[in-house]
């Protein structure tokens, strides 16, 4: 019995991290940013490392380290806000036109959940990113690559707490990273 | 060398005299190709920094022009570049970022070279050769010239080119506002680990004409300075000097090289920056103080960015980088960008140094971004049939430069733009074009060599 309540309890939470990540999807894809940036905890880590060639047996050389190397992005909140404050400048020629932007979400699988699934507080989830971006003519950007992140329960609503983007990709093929992954 | 009439360039579809430039240097392919070859093999190039390869066996992946190239540094501690392309078929060599290795073995058929870049391993050499193959005339292409220069690797493949430091003149100056410690120790910076690479659509000449001293584009920047990323908080760079001393533009006319640059009155200490924490800005204060004591009156100048004929651009101070802009085509540019810190700096200044430059430049740097989509659309824009029949313009500032520019007891190096009043000039540019046409017409480096003949 405690086990099909867990299993059930399993289940539900796997549906209620899904339905999160989709709608922080359509959130951006809406360009609703400001309330995009209320789903992130005020501590949340946002990283990217940049990837390199390296030998078999030197892949720990692979990514560069959060925290110590130079990444794509490795930063907190008040850069983020700072980012959506500069798309909603007006001015920000690289967004302005806006780009047109479209999130897919898939594989989606709790990896640890804390303390338990029937409570569950914290959650790490990976998932699978597609983000097709076209902007002003024919300008068209698609990156591709996996999600780690660190989901936290605050008041009853997920927060997230750390995200690590993976970028499928060594030379970045696309010309600016102005949108969020 | 007064170069009269026109040749193609000089004088042709670079007009320095008028200040008109024509598109087609921009978006011809005809021209590119021109220019790998008189520009990009004849040059002096930013090849890496010895900090990323300290051991021997270590080597670095990088890039001359559009082709790929190898920095290690060999068993007898020796620095070389090669080319990347094996002797027998051409199959690239190392096809790794970086690492450490004692041979590069070939992937193709097996040939294998030190890396002092001696072939040193050929499959079937009895049998196949019948031992007659010459291995000493095989080793990895090597470049004509190599020299480490307080940390940085510069390289050129050609032979005749002058030596680096003949080749940087008095720029040199200017060279170390990006290589010297804060506080005016020669040398004294490493690179932080991960050099940047990403492209960007349009000719490489649009970002290292910006980078040579493009002061007239700050509208770009106009959204990042209203939200403000500069470490004390607002703006994008944290630099009081600004207010308070003297803005020049100065340029080397026969070497081709550029920067942007500050000078403080005599007597007043430079402005306290980076008040973000108390361990950072008690690093830069002390630092500040004893530049102005190691360096004398030299210690009144701080670096804005610069750009080290053809593609090395320099960002010596805000945030402190250097990036060079390999060509990919006409159309094409692939940025690697390398940022530099103090070494002996304490852990707190590298982090919060490091953070800053990441959200300063880069693909996801909230200026950068700004530009890059300005060179892209400007090199779309300019790529029709009409569009070509106009040249841009260049003429801020033609005739209002200076030689011997002195400021309140301090002589300045180079013919220089004060642009304090006037708030932007195109000078820079013109030099840098000016150079670029010189390379594009001269038949050799004793027609480029302008200096020597002086009498
Ligand atoms: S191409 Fe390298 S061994 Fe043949
Ligand atoms: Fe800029």
């Amino acid at each position: 019995m405690a086990d099909q309540r867990e299993a059930m309890a399993q289940l539900f939470l796997e549906r209620d991290v899904e339905n999160f990540l989709y709608h922080e999807a359509e959130l951006l894809d809406e360009r609703r940013y400001e309330e995009w940036l209320d789903l992130l905890a005020d501590d949340v880590r946002y990283w990217m490392p940049m990837r390199r060639n390296v030998k078999l047996g030197e892949l720990e050389r692979e990514f560069t380290r959060e925290g110590q190397d130079v990444n794509w992005f490795d930063e907190g909140k008040d850069t983020l806000e700072r980012r959506v404050q500069q798309i909603l400048t007006g001015v920000h020629w690289a967004e302005e036109p806006l780009s047109r932007i479209c999130h897919m979400i898939s594989n989606v699988q709790l990896l640890a959940v804390t303390p338990s699934v029937l409570e569950p507080a914290d959650v790490t989830v990976k998932s699978r990113f597609l983000i097709y971006r076209n902007r002003v003519e024919t300008e068209t950007d698609i990156l591709v690559g996996k999600r780690e992140d660190g989901l936290r329960r605050v008041d009853g609503h997920w927060k997230i707490s750390r995200r690590k983007v993976v970028l499928d990709q060594s030379v970045l093929l696309s010309k600016n990273l102005t949108f969020f992954f | 060398m007064a170069i009269a009439g026109k040749r193609r360039y000089t004088g042709g579809l670079v007009d320095v005299a008028a200040g008109q430039i024509s598109r087609e240097i921009f978006v011809s392919d005809e021209i590119y190709a021109e220019e790998l070859e008189r520009v990009f093999t004849r040059a002096w190039l930013f090849v890496g920094h010895e900090s990323q390869i300290p051991k021997p066996g270590d080597y670095f992946v990088s890039g001359m022009g559009e082709e790929s190239v190898i920095l290690c540094r060999d068993r007898e501690d020796r620095v070389h570049v090669f080319l990347n392309s094996c002797r027998h078929r051409g199959m690239k060599v190392c096809r790794y970022d970086e690492g450490n290795t004692p041979v590069f073995t070939c992937p193709y058929h097996g040939w294998s070279y030190a890396t002092d870049g001696k072939l040193v391993g050929v499959p079937y050499f009895r049998e196949a050769y019948h031992s007659k193959l010459d291995r000493s005339q095989f080793g990895l292409v090597e470049v004509a010239q190599l020299e480490i220069y307080k940390g940085t690797v510069w390289a050129t493949w050609d032979p005749s080119a002058p030596s680096f430091l003949e080749y940087l003149g008095e720029f040199r100056r200017y060279l170390d506002l990006a290589l010297d410690a804060w506080d005016g120790r020669e040398g004294g910076t490493e690179v932080l680990g991960g050099v940047q690479k990403w492209l960007i659509p349009c000719n490489w000449k649009f970002p290292a004409e910006n980078f040579s001293g493009d002061s007239y584009h700050n509208i770009s920047h106009r959204s990042v300075d209203l939200v403000g990323i500069g470490p004390s908080g607002s703006g994008r760079r944290d630099m009081r000097e600004r207010l308070i001393g003297r803005r020049l533009q100065i340029c080397f006319p026969d070497r081709g090289h550029q920067t942007g640059a500050y000078v403080l009155p005599n007597e007043e200490p430079t402005p306290p920056a980076y008040q973000h924490s108390p361990v950072v800005s008690e690093y830069f204060r002390r630092c500040e103080e004893q530049r102005r004591e190691r360096l004398g009156a030299w210690g009144r100048v701080t670096g804005a960015p610069g750009e080290l004929f053809p593609n090395t651009a320099l960002h010596p101070r805000q945030p402190r980088s250097i990036a060079v802009w390999h060509p990919r085509g006409a159309h094409r540019t692939e940025v690697w960008r390398w940022y530099l810190v103090d070494a002996d700096a304490p852990p707190e200044v590298k982090d919060f140094l490091r953070q800053y430059y990441i959200r300063y430049s880069g693909p996801a740097g909230l200026t950068e971004q700004d530009d890059m989509e300005n060179w892209n659309y400007a090199h779309a824009a300019s790529r029709g049939t009409i569009a070509r029949r106009h040249p841009y313009s260049y003429e801020q500032g033609l005739g209002f430069e200076v030689e011997n520019y002195e400021w309140e007891g301090l002589r300045i190096p180079g013919t220089v733009m004060d642009v304090t009043d006037s708030k932007s000039s195109e000078h820079n540019l013109r030099n840098f074009y000016r150079r670029w046409a010189q390379f594009m017409d001269a038949n050799s480096w004793d027609e480029l060599a302008t200096w020597r003949r002086r009498p």
